[in-house]
């Protein structure tokens, strides 16, 4: 009984690591944006009031929790600039996502059909931009789409046009940047998806008569499902929430929320309004990966 | 032991003689016609020939790496011969993709399709054809009637045990009512009781529906249980072709004889003939003469494979022994229920087996370890092989 105690004890504390950890680095601290979200500007030092005071006791907390409003909340969303910029998020991060599924479903599925003894190198060339840093890949993509850039040399020197095209500063860089860095993202699930499926499966739908395209979009297209929907979600998520290639690669008017949260923090010292911002980009994040947790607890349960 | 079921035990009152393979004016239904299949160097089948006819149920038996799931994966089409034909009811499959072939096939591992339920996974092969839905619904629940799966049709995959998967599988390759069902070691994965049970389901099915079964398997019980011809194949060539008890009465060679059950196969020397047989000899202590009509010259080198069920185990010599009898001492007995196995060690080394039937439950005087036994056969029980 005792050792069976000690171990159910063992079994809690095991349990309670990965809590712990989501409480210290994201509940926590999504408790004080959240707070602040509920607060007013002020020039001081924190830029925000009310500071909550324990040294009063109960009243101060009482005091505390009365000044908090969401006026800051009626703000945000009566003001279109936000709304345009999560709109504009949302569309950008949506399309980049589409264009991902679209490029990396044939890389994937080719890297699942090459033969054994490639495979690791080819999930090596596709891991291999990651050992270069992120920022620095951003910057080259800036050099490659500037119009003195080396596209617009090729497509100049080629007479495809003779003008050189404006490419960076437009939405269309922003999507081609989120397409090329988030490509990893995307192939590495599907693959996997691809990988586990039996072969004998597309044996069997063949000897059952299916053409192999039939067999494709009947066999191996739902079978890899999960990967693809996993592989969005990870490609997805991040893109709305994008900072650093919409500031590099956007134009003036590529109003992604990450820029205007970053504007709101650091130009306009209004760190109720990024925290709103914030709030608000999070709850509309979570509806998706709900949905992501719905599929991928159906997969576990077809794959079972 | 072995059960060899021939038709005259078959169930439903199937036709006692089935040998369409005796009659010249019948011509097969597949017609493999000098298969080879090299993979890089390995030579997977050697100039392989064989004629399966209508109605059949035909296993190919040998040990794994012999080429038999090769040669039917030949005829379903996932392996294109590299020399050779293989002929469908008078249309040559070769190049003929596997989706447009007349067979289906029981994979080993069923190969269900886990997104699907048992009705969609039956339906698959129907739909492909394009067939009404009414029909298909039909075709289906009279599958799954004969399989006995009624009820289990919004079932996934996942959700069944595994006789109930090889049903569907089974199911499934049946609905389109193929030219020939192939059967890739299709009970493998059942436990023992299951399996003996699917094997004689197997052949009432087989029966029932008329149709031509190709069975893949290791098992050669289940191989002599469930068909009529067997082909036992060694290093991707047919050693031996014939009915169950032909396999096990007349093995062709020593590599037969030792594959099929059990056996204890004695070198020796032919010394000469008489009307009863030839002589032999050897080094065990005793003369030795078996019946055959073999042509064996004198000094011809032989084996002589005796099964263990026609070699007589006795306390005392037996009073007419003069040749096929030695003595030893009882080094092992496996009592397996409704035989014992008695494995007997001569004084040249030899370990003899020899089974008894264990027709009484308490035996007055019972053989046990390190009695000395005397071991006799008829010379009809003998085979001699010269191969």
């Amino acid at each position: 009984m005792a050792s069976n105690e000690r171990g159910l004890g063992g079994r809690a504390l095991i349990v309670l690591v990965p809590y712990l950890w989501l409480a210290s680095f994201f509940l926590i601290p999504f408790l004080i944006v959240l707070k602040i979200s509920l607060s007013d500007d002020v020039l001081a030092q924190p830029p925000y009031a009310p500071v909550l005071d324990l040294s009063k006791g109960w009243e101060g907390i009482r005091e505390f929790v009365a000044v908090l409003d969401l006026e800051n909340y009626a703000f945000v969303l009566g003001d279109p600039l936000y709304l345009y910029s999560y709109l504009q998020s949302v569309s950008i991060a949506a399309l980049s996502t589409a264009i991902l599924m679209l490029i990396g479903y044939p890389i994937a599925y080719a890297m699942a059909r090459a033969p054994l003894s490639l495979r690791p190198i080819l999930i090596m060339l596709v891991i291999l931009p990651f050992w270069t840093s992120f920022l620095i890949r951003v910057y080259a993509w800036m050099g490659i789409l500037a119009r003195e850039g080396l596209l617009n040399q090729v497509l100049v020197g080629l007479g495809i046009v003779s003008e050189p095209v404006e490419i960076l500063a437009t939405n269309s860089a922003v999507v081609l940047g989120i397409v090329y860095s988030y490509l990893p993202f995307m192939v590495l699930p599907l693959y996997a998806a691809l990988d586990r499926l039996d072969d004998s499966l597309l044996e069997a739908a063949a000897d059952l008569g299916a053409s192999p395209w039939k067999s494709f979009w009947l066999v191996t297209f739902p079978l890899s499902l999960p990967g693809l929907v996993a592989g969005a979600l990870l490609c997805f998520i991040p893109a709305v929430g994008e900072f650093v290639i919409p500031d590099l690669l956007g134009g003036s008017d590529t109003l992604m929320i990450g820029r205007t949260l970053w504007t709101e923090f650091f130009s306009n010292r209004s760190w109720s309004i990024a925290s709103v911002i914030a709030v608000l980009l999070l709850i509309m994040l979570v509806v998706p990966m709900v949905l992501y947790q719905n599929i991928q607890a159906r997969s576990l349960e077809v794959g079972r | 032991m072995n059960v060899a079921l021939d038709r005259e035990m078959r169930p439903n009152g199937a036709p006692r003689e089935f040998a369409p393979w005796k009659d010249p004016s019948l011509s097969p239904l597949i017609h493999f016609e000098g298969v080879t299949k090299r993979f890089g160097d390995v030579t997977a089948i050697a100039d392989l020939s064989l004629a399966i006819y209508e109605r059949e149920f035909f296993a190919l038996l040998g040990p794994s790496g012999c080429g038999k799931t090769t040669l039917m994966r030949v005829l379903a089409g996932f392996e294109t011969p590299t020399e050779g034909r293989v002929v469908l009811a008078g249309e040559d499959l070769v190049g003929v993709p596997p989706y447009r072939r007349p067979v289906n096939m029981m994979f080993q591992s069923y190969a269900l399709f886990p997104h699907m339920s048992v009705f969609d996974n039956v339906a698959f092969g129907l739909r492909q054809d394009k067939m009404p839905k009414d029909e298909i619904a039909a075709r289906v629940a009279e599958m799954l009637k004969l399989v006995n799966l009624k009820g289990l049709e919004r079932r996934k995959p996942d959700q069944l045990s595994g006789g109930q998967r090889q049903r569907v599988a089974l199911a499934r390759a049946l609905a389109k009512r193929p030219k020939v069902l192939l059967l890739d070691e299709p009970l493998a994965a059942l436990d023992k009781k299951l399996r003996e049970q699917t094997q004689f389901e197997l052949m009432e099915l087989q029966v029932k529906l008329g149709m031509t079964f190709m069975i893949v398997t290791h098992d050669q019980e289940e191989a002599m249980s469930v068909a009529d011809r067997i082909a036992v194949m060694d290093h991707g060539r047919i050693v031996q072709m014939g009915t169950p008890t032909e396999i096990y009465e007349q093995p062709a060679t020593r590599y037969v004889a030792d594959f099929i059950g059990d056996v204890n196969l004695i070198e020796a020397k032919v010394t000469g003939r008489d009307e009863k047989g030839v002589l032999l000899q050897s080094d065990m202590p005793t003369p030795l003469r078996a019946a055959t009509e073999a042509d064996v010259a004198a000094g011809a080198a032989v084996a002589i494979a005796l099964r263990p069920e026609k070699v007589k185990i006795t306390a005392r010599k037996p009073a007419e022994a003069t040749e096929n009898c030695v003595r030893g001492v009882v080094t092992g007995i496996a009592y397996l229920g409704d035989f014992s196995i008695y494995r007997v060690t001569l004084e040249n080394g030899f370990v003899f087996k020899a089974a008894r039937p264990n027709v009484t439950r308490v035996t007055d005087q019972p053989i046990t370890w390190d009695d000395k036994v005397f071991l006799s056969w008829t010379p009809e029980a003998g085979v001699v092989l010269t191969r």
